[in-house]
């Protein structure tokens, strides 16, 4: 080990996969008791370096020094990884969604052919309670949410006694209120002289709890600072690479179609409920317009959006476009009715993982052409060019099956799919969810040209600063249930706060 | 030079990525194998069938003939696979079913009648009728009840034969006419077994509905992620249900082959095991068995590929109870190679090996 108080070194890293240097020449390295957080844009090389650290890539060159190891280690598989005391929680979660709470904290871990179901359960009781972790250990998993189902793997990864435990994501499905419980498990983990590697796109988080940034662009190192010596502006450029007036760019753009939306309504939903437990809400949306739901997590932002594309089943409420009420049951009524929405988890919900960039692209399109009238394969290729060109979607070519992009150029080609259709009204459920800033600014951006060519667009985002930028009005929802709606000067972050705790004028 | 290794090489690689490879590779071994042990094994004799019209015969000619019966079912079976991530291990007693319909269809009344009591073709559409509403029944309880594919075929695999013998009350109906023996056997005049070409001719249709429909997209798109082509405005119920009636259409086929092959049938035997044959096929072809992408070439050749395995055996006179046993290991060697982690040790292997022979060119 070369620096004192090292727990992990990785030197000189490299890793390519066909057509791509992923991580040249990388070295990072992470002290005991030290929360340090790797940044970089998608396609950095940030999942690379954590896979080569986990054993779910072997690196090509390069070597990984462990502190109370006098050798290299060598990290072939993720079991090795665990052995030496690396320990991960993926930004997916990657548990069984079948088996209870205990079952999934142990197991894989015991080297005993019997299981003490008993101690077992007893043992994930204080370890739960003593995280306060809101789960019983013989809950089935999947009864639980998504954020607790996170802290769970979280807390399998500590029980594990690593040395270094990696974060990826891990608080891009949590809400402000999961993540300070989060950030305290980490400062204790942290006083406890574990080294945790922290991966995120929050800068907010970045600053509030980590004390070393490495930074990685294009697959190379651009440096390793303390967080005094990297302000959050000076970190963005240079994630970037390159300057950042595109942020205030952005602003400026958004401000002149404030307050224009008294146009007519181009879709509109009278107690529209679906079954998927939301209150009965009513929506409209102007031409050109951009407007989002905020709120909580949970409190039925997505569900609202998934009722007016026939997403979930429709139960009651009527649907008006241009005035007359049309029929929406499944997703093709939408589809044929102009609306385009893409979906809150991209992995589950978006992309078509074996198929190829192109099919993925065309597949709306494709859709809603029918069946017997196929594109020929130069069509498709002529649209995927396209879209690969208009919104710098990289992927090695149009074959590349869109499983072996990063988490934005998927996001980017899930985009397309539905720009390709041409809709009148687009639904873009967290659309920056999990992505890098660069591609961020691209998507927001896009949002607004779209709208001044006279596109109707819903806008969600966790990160109501990314609201506040694009939308020129804001439904807010609590507890299933629209609560209010904010437009011109009402549109800044204390009054959004104050509508979603539910001031004095709501309730 | 360089350059013309490089598009050789892209060439082999071309090969290498396709899923034809293991296949094609599966044969070769064979071709070979025989070719030493007794390259008779491809001789064709040219002779006459009973009735004085001549007939090509050989080894061969066999796998021509049997593979084709396989290779139809191999065409429904890529398409369910495809789309639900299971198999239908029913078609065996759903053949059964539908060749005694057909059957039924032509004797009428009576189970020994001296002409045929019914078109022809009409007793196979009422067939096919019959094996496409058995494939509906799968395909409901797969697509809506969701239960997995093997669970809910499980149904007809134990009661189909059943259901074939009780068509029939029961008795073996036989069929003189000796037009009926065409389909399964050889047209006059025509020395190429006819499975051949009813093979090629469904596989012509499937090629050209794949060309010209959506049917491979949406398959692929519902097999690899439901949920995404819910929202993508696809129906995934429809498209499973769909690919369970397109078997049922492709059994009808192979039953017709079958019972004319024998002008009658055995309820408790006619094809016999022959969904694990069909299944096989499919992951011979290099498709993956828990749905999504899949290549319908890849799967039709590994239907005859397994019948040049099924041939190669009896030629060396394995005594058919010993059949399974040899097909396993062989087959297990296959499937083995196939699948992605040990390709991917194979790349690594490859990959090292090519390294060092760079280095010793630099040095």
């Amino acid at each position: 080990m070369n620096r004192e108080n090292a727990v992990l070194e990785m030197h000189g890293i490299s890793k390519s996969f066909p057509g791509v240097k992923a991580l040249q020449n990388v070295d990072f390295t992470l002290c005991k008791g030290e929360i340090h957080a790797l940044m970089g844009e998608n396609g950095a090389g940030k999942s690379t370096l954590i896979k080569v650290l986990t054993g779910v890539y072997s690196k090509d060159e390069g070597e990984i020094l462990m502190d109370g190891f006098d050798k290299p280690v060598m990290i072939h598989s993720p079991q090795d990884a665990q052995n030496v005391g690396i320990s991960t929680v993926y930004q997916e979660i990657t548990l069984c969604p079948n088996l209870s709470v205990a079952e999934n904290m142990f197991i894989g871990r015991g080297k005993e052919v019997l299981t003490d179901w008993k101690k077992m359960n007893e043992d994930a009781g204080k370890i739960l309670e003593s995280l306060e972790i809101p789960a019983k250990p013989t809950q089935q998993l999947s009864s639980c949410s998504i954020a607790v189902q996170q802290m769970v793997a979280i807390a399998r990864a500590v029980d594990m006694d690593c040395k270094v435990l990696i974060l990826d994501e891990p608080t891009s499905s949590l809400d402000d209120l999961e993540v300070a419980k989060l950030f305290k498990l980490m400062r204790d983990l942290k006083a406890r002289g574990v080294g945790i590697i922290f991966v995120t796109h929050f800068l907010d988080q970045v600053y509030e709890v980590c004390d070393k940034i490495t930074v990685l662009r294009d697959g190379k190192l651009v440096g390793e600072y303390t967080i005094a010596e990297l302000p959050r502006v000076l970190l963005v450029s240079k994630m970037l690479g390159k300057d950042l007036d595109d942020l205030s760019d952005i602003r400026s753009e958004s401000q002149e179609y404030k307050g224009d939306g008294a146009g007519k309504a181009v879709f509109e939903a009278e107690g529209l409920v679906s079954d998927a437990g939301i209150k009965p809400f009513d929506f409209y949306i102007n031409k050109g317009e951009v407007n989002g739901f905020t709120g909580l997590l949970g409190s039925g932002r997505s569900e609202c959006v998934r009722a007016i594309f026939g997403a979930d089943r429709v139960l009651g409420g009527t649907v008006k476009k241009d005035g007359k009420v049309i029929k929406i049951e499944k997703p093709i009524d939408a589809m044929k009715n102009g609306i385009a929405y893409l979906p809150e988890d991209r992995k589950r919900d978006g992309i078509v993982g074996d198929l190829s960039v192109r099919d993925n692209i065309i597949l709306a399109l494709q859709v809603l052409k029918g069946f017997f009238k196929p594109f020929t394969k130069a069509q498709a290729s002529k649209f995927a060019d396209e879209y690969i060109k208009l919104l710098d979607i990289k992927t090695a070519s149009q074959d590349t099956p869109i499983s072996a992009l990063s988490g934005g150029n998927q996001q980017k080609v899930i985009l397309a799919r539905w720009l390709l259709t041409h809709p009148e009204y687009l639904i873009l459920d967290e659309p920056t969810r999990g992505i890098d800033v660069g591609t961020k600014i691209d998507i927001q951006k896009l949002v607004l040209k779209l709208a001044s060519e006279g596109m109707s667009v819903t806008f969600i985002s966790s990160e109501t600063d990314e609201m506040l930028r694009t939308c020129s009005r804001l439904v807010v929802m609590r507890d299933r249930k629209v609560v209010g709606q904010l437009t011109g000067d009402d549109l800044n972050q204390n009054m959004i706060m104050n509508t979603i705790a539910g001031g004095e004028d709501n309730e | 030079m360089s350059k013309d290794k490089s598009n050789g090489s892209q060439f082999w690689n071309k090969i290498k990525r396709s899923q034809m490879l293991i296949p094609l590779a599966a044969l070769l071994i064979m071709v070979i194998f025989n070719l030493i042990a007794d390259p008779s094994f491809f001789a064709i004799k040219l002779g006459y069938s009973s009735a004085g019209y001549p007939v090509l015969s050989g080894y061969l000619m066999t796998i021509l003939d049997c593979g084709s019966e396989l290779a139809i079912l191999a065409i429904g079976m890529t398409l369910v696979t495809a789309a639900c991530g299971g198999q239908d291990i029913s078609v065996g007693a759903t053949i059964a079913v539908g060749g005694s319909v057909m059957l039924r269809v032509l004797c009428g009344g009576n189970s020994h009648p001296e002409t045929m009591q019914a078109p022809i073709i009409v007793a196979f559409i009422v067939g096919a009728l019959a094996t496409m509403a058995l494939g509906a029944f799968n395909g409901v309880l797969v697509a809506k009840f969701k239960i997995q594919p093997m669970v809910a075929t499980l149904i007809l695999f134990t009661a189909g034969r059943s259901i074939a013998a009780w068509v029939n009350n029961n008795e073996l109906p036989i069929i003189k006419d000796v037009e009926f023996t065409y389909f399964g056997g050889f047209i006059p005049g025509i020395p190429i077994p006819t499975p051949f070409f009813i093979a090629l001719g469904c596989g012509i249709i499937i090629f050209l509905v794949l060309k010209f429909t959506n049917l491979g997209l949406y398959t692929q798109a519902v097999g690899i992620n439901e949920s995404s082509s819910k929202l993508n405005g696809l129906n995934p119920d429809f498209i499973k249900f769909l690919s369970f009636v397109i078997l049922g259409l492709c059994v009808a086929v192979a039953a017709l082959i079958k019972v004319s092959r024998l002008s009658t049938i055995n309820y408790s035997v006619i094809a016999k095991d022959i969904e694990m044959d069909a299944i096989l096929a499919v992951a011979l072809g290099g498709n993956k068995l828990s749905g999504g992408k899949f290549n319908m070439g890849a799967s039709i050749l590994g239907a005859y590929v397994i019948q040049f395995l099924t041939t190669t055996l009896y030629k060396f006179d394995v005594p058919s109870d010993a059949l399974p046993a040899y097909k396993a290991i062989v087959v297990i060697a296959l499937v083995v190679m196939s699948a992605p982690s040990v390709r991917e040790k194979l790349q690594s292997i490859k990959k090292s090996l090519s390294s060092k022979k760079v280095s010793k060119e630099v040095a």
